[in-house]
């Protein structure tokens, strides 16, 4: 291992075969350890909190109440979910069966697929690779976990407390950049979760398709918001500018752009400056509650995408390279061609393009690849039904933004270019399970059986033919007895 | 061609057209007649591939298409509905519920062991999803393919459904495009290419596999009815299934025994002379054909072993005492040959399973419940059948697919329509109970984080308890907007 923490290929292949063992040793299969790791989960977010405040504000300068919010609590809050409906998730489902098969149970078990990998991303850089851990560590997994090195304290402080809270036979961490991360992949995987780019999500994709390994990739995108008919403008801004400004702009589902008319625009924006204000003060550099991008690298992109951009500033504007601090921005008159419309921002820049009917916004959102979350605002439930209708996203939410993603209820994924599989709460248990299905044959019946087997004669098939078709609603098809 | 193809299914997908309900039905009521209208082409293109009689045809691909259909028609109302989910005090008054929409265009390319039911099984649940589909017959089964092809524009709108015939250039061609699904039956090694190309477009895939699928015979079990069962399910379309039970384990001490309730049963299922029996099956291809009689080298021939290149024709074959290291073990056989291989007792049995790739299918034949409990606990299968072989295939309420190399993802039934559809997380929210937001935002102070921890939890929710909840949230919303700072 260098000295730097970042393991050898060789030594990574050493933890692997380590999971490996463990898991064929059948020490995570009892409800009894996923259980005991899970508590070890939540005290050590009970034990460390100073310090996961602390690592986050290096990482990100992330408010307290950011962290808090988006790290701790929400995926405390998942680990609790966890913690009281495990027994239940790992019963057998039995499903119906009909006259023909009245004498055989048939169920579905959900087991463990082996030894997975989670990769994190920096954005939330607790959340995204805790969060998974749990749905991995409830279906009864061992896992390796990667995280982002980009949000380095984050990085060292998981490298430290995992080893510290959960078993150090089932599950480790990896520390490490592109290249370690590029060896890791060579190795066969039971289930890869990503988060993170398209780009890198390819490449992803390509090293799973060689051990036939299936993935969950929680992608991005540019998600838009609709804000059209009439609306409550002032709880409309408040919301808007929560959810966009929360971490920097920095979340895979913040509202990426706006489309609304022109009159819309108009009348939101002093409600937006308004809002702004009495969040973050007349200068949010000052704020204690505003966050900061997380590297120089991605701060140079969001000033030269400001930069190229032909669109008019209409609030902020103003940054600070030393601080990594970029001004809450609004800009307005921008094209579909423009510079901020090319890519996902990711940062505190929202981008206002103005749209003449609904059907103008709607068509350009479906001329777009599929978003991880779309927002339509309206107080007319008609303008939110047609958008819920007519467009396609990860998930949805009107008249607020983010939130959907705190409802341990709701799958939280991607589709198409957004992402692949969901996860949070029992979806979480589920994308780490094999969904096997059993059926117990008596050993009665033999008699019946008969009209299966060779030799075959007309007689015998349409008898078959009745008994799988005649059918209630509701009860299994069986297609031969 | 290929991507003009793709381009004008996905043209008239984003019309619409597949949307409503009504649309869907009346395709699948016409995928139906196709299938009862031309039932006597299919059994004739079936026999010209693969030798199969009429009965088996019914059997094993019509019914099963049949009864799929009429499900997605009695059940798509339920199915496409959306789907309520629990919420937390946040969302107490507000819609929560998943809804399920199509994905686009879907690709399907089939096998050629059940060239109908293994695309058309996918296809009934890509319509009843609202997806468009392009489906990709094997061209190993020819006349089947030619069929298909010539049959399906007849009866299903051919602007959201078009079949591709062709070989492997054309699949490549056809894996070059974009597509919102691949649905692949097929082997392991094909599987990987599949995976691969989707992964250029970030395409998510169902993998319908292989692998040898073991079947376990305990000392302690009725071995007449359980030979009676593996004989039927393993020769069955000439052992070319792929959850086949493709090996026998058991205990040196009945292995004898086995031998002789197969030998009877073949006798019963196929008499003396199997290949003039009209039950029995063909090798879908020469290529095929010298595959499998070349694994039976090494062996020892406990029954059977006559064949017949002219006529693809390999009698059913027994093989005992075949040793782990034999090639006849390190590939799915897919033929007509059945090993036994012997082993000291359960533990060994489940040690020989976990030493191997996760098969598809996984058969233990015991009538003592710790064995069949064990045997469950201590491995891993795509699906188990206890005390038969298939019919694990046959329950339209189990889904059904593979784990590891043996594949991803599942279907049948209602599965069908969940796997080749998006679960979009919906949060319907109105403008109302904004005091109740105000605990969210910034500037943060001590009371504010505790009054929006305490929203965040679901922790306190009950079904049951939501509209207590609700109003006490509401009431907590009131008091919030007037004390918060």
């Amino acid at each position: 291992m260098s000295n730097t923490g970042v393991l050898t290929m060789e030594s990574q292949k050493q933890v692997l075969e380590r999971l490996r063992g463990a898991f064929r040793s059948g020490v995570t299969l009892p409800v009894h350890f996923r259980l005991t790791q899970l508590e070890a989960m939540m005290s050590l977010f009970e034990d460390n909190e100073t310090q996961i405040i602390e690592a986050m504000h290096e990482d990100l300068a992330k408010p307290k109440f950011e962290a808090v919010l988006s790290e701790i609590e929400i995926v405390v809050n998942d680990i609790c979910y966890a913690i009281s409906n495990l027994q239940s998730w790992m019963q057998p489902t039995y499903v119906a069966t009909n006259l023909a098969t009245k004498l055989d149970d048939c169920f579905v078990r959900r087991e463990p697929l082996g030894v997975v990998l989670i990769i994190g991303a920096w954005n939330y850089p607790l959340h995204l690779i805790l969060l998974p851990l749990i749905g991995a560590i409830a279906a009864g997994n061992c896992a390796i976990l990667k995280p982002s090195e980009i949000s380095r304290a984050t990085e060292k402080l998981l490298a430290e407390l995992i080893p510290k809270y959960l078993s150090q036979e089932c599950y480790a961490v990896i520390r490490g950049g592109a290249e370690e991360t590029k060896t890791l992949l060579e190795n066969r995987f039971d289930h890869i979760f990503y988060t993170g780019s398209q780009s890198v999500a390819r490449c992803i994709l390509l090293a799973a398709a060689v051990h036939l390994t299936p993935v969950t990739l929680e992608l991005g995108g540019k998600c838009p918001c609709l804000i059209y008919g009439r609306l409550d403008m002032k709880a409309a801004a408040k919301r808007l500018v929560w959810a966009k400004f929360f971490n920097a702009g920095q979340s895979c589902v913040a509202p990426d752009y706006v489309l609304c008319t022109a009159e819309t625009r108009d009348a939101l924006l002093p409600f937006i400056k308004e809002t702004l204000e009495s969040f973050y003060g007349s200068d949010p550099q000052q704020s204690p509650d505003l966050g900061r991008i997380v590297t120089d690298r991605h701060w140079d992109r969001l000033l030269e995408l400001l930069k190229k951009s032909e669109g008019k500033i209409v609030i902020g504007g103003e940054s600070d390279k030393k601080t990594k601090y970029i001004a809450p921005t609004v800009v307005v008159d921008v094209m579909e061609s423009d510079a901020l419309m090319q890519e996902e921002i990711f940062g505190p820049i929202l981008p206002i393009l103005t749209i003449k009917s609904l059907d103008e916004a709607i068509y350009f959102v479906n001329e777009r690849e599929k978003p991880l979350a779309l927002y339509a605002f309206s107080d007319e439930s008609q303008v939110v039904n047609t958008v819920l209708e007519r467009t396609c996203s990860g998930g949805f939410c009107s008249n607020d933004g983010i939130v959907h993603m705190s409802l341990p209820g709701l799958p939280f994924g991607g589709v198409g270019a957004s992402g692949m599989g969901n996860y949070h709460g029992r979806w979480g248990f589920e994308t780490f399970s094999h969904k096997r299905g059993c059926m117990m044959r008596s050993w009665l019946l033999e008699r019946v059986n008969v009209l299966r087997y060779p030799p075959y004669n007309e007689s015998n098939l349409s008898w078959l033919r009745w008994a799988t078709t005649a059918k209630k609603k509701g009860w299994a098809g069986c297609s031969v007895m | 061609m290929e991507k003009q193809v793709v381009d004008g299914l996905r043209e008239v997908f984003q019309s619409g057209r597949s949307r409503p309900l009504q649309y869907r039905k009346q395709q699948l009521g016409a995928l139906h007649r196709l299938i009862t209208e031309h039932q006597e082409d299919i059994e004739q293109a079936l026999k010209q591939d693969l030798n199969r009689n009429t009965y088996n045809t019914s059997l094993f691909e019509l019914i099963s298409i049949e009864n799929d259909i009429k499900l997605a028609e009695s059940e798509m109302a339920d199915w496409a509905a959306p789907r309520p989910v629990k919420k937390n005090l946040n969302s107490a008054l507000d819609d929560v519920y998943i809804k399920p929409e199509p994905l686009g265009v879907v690709l399907i390319i089939g096998t050629w062991n059940y060239p109908w039911a293994m695309i058309l099984q996918p296809l009934v649940g890509a319509i009843a999803a609202g997806n468009a589909a392009v489906l990709k017959p094997s061209e190993l089964s020819e006349h089947s393919a030619r069929l298909m092809k010539e049959l399906l524009p007849l009866y299903l709108d051919k602007e959201m459904y078009q079949v591709v015939t062709g070989g492997v250039p054309e699949t490549q061609e056809l894996l070059r495009q974009r597509f919102d699904h691949i649905f692949y039956t097929g082997s392991s090694a094909v599987g990987k290419l599949v995976m691969e190309a989707a992964a250029r477009h970030l395409t998510p895939v169902t993998l319908e596999l292989g692998g040898k699928s073991p079947c376990y015979v305990d000392k302690n079990c009725d071995i007449a009815v359980a030979c009676r069962r593996i004989t039927w399910g393993k020769f069955a379309n000439c052992g070319q299934t792929c959850i086949a039970p493709d090996y026998i384990l058991c205990e040196p001490s009945i292995q004898d025994r086995i031998v002789e309730e197969i030998q009877k049963t073949l006798l019963e299922f196929y008499q003396t002379d199997p290949k003039s029996s009209p039950d029995y099956c063909r090798i879908i291809n020469t290529r095929h054909f010298d595959r499998v009689l070349a694994l039976m080298n090494e062996c020892t021939i406990a029954l059977g072993g006559e064949s017949d290149r002219s006529q693809c024709y390999i009698a059913p074959t027994v093989l005992k005492d075949v040793l782990p290291h034999f090639k006849i073990m390190q590939e799915e056989i897919f033929g007509p040959l059945l090993p036994i291989v012997t082993v000291n007792g359960l533990s060994e049995a489940i040690q020989f399973i976990n030493a191997r790739e996760k098969p598809l299918a996984l058969y233990v034949f015991s009538s003592d419940k710790t064995v069949i409990k064990r045997m469950l606990a201590e491995t891993s299968s795509g699906g188990v059948t206890v005390n038969d072989v298939l019919m694990h295939y046959t329950v339209d309420t189990l889904p059904f697919g593979g784990v590891g190399n043996s594949g991803m993802g599942r279907y049948h039934g209602k599965h069908t329509f969940d796997q080749l559809s998006h679960h979009r997380a919906c949060l319907i929210k109105s403008f109302a109970m904004e005091g109740l937001n105000d605990a969210r935002y910034p500037p943060l102070t001590a009371a504010r984080l505790r009054k929006a921890k305490f929203f965040m939890q679901h922790r306190l929710c009950s079904c049951s308890g939501i509209c207590v909840w609700a109003v006490i949230a509401n009431l907590l919303a009131i008091g919030l907007k007037d004390n918060v700072p």
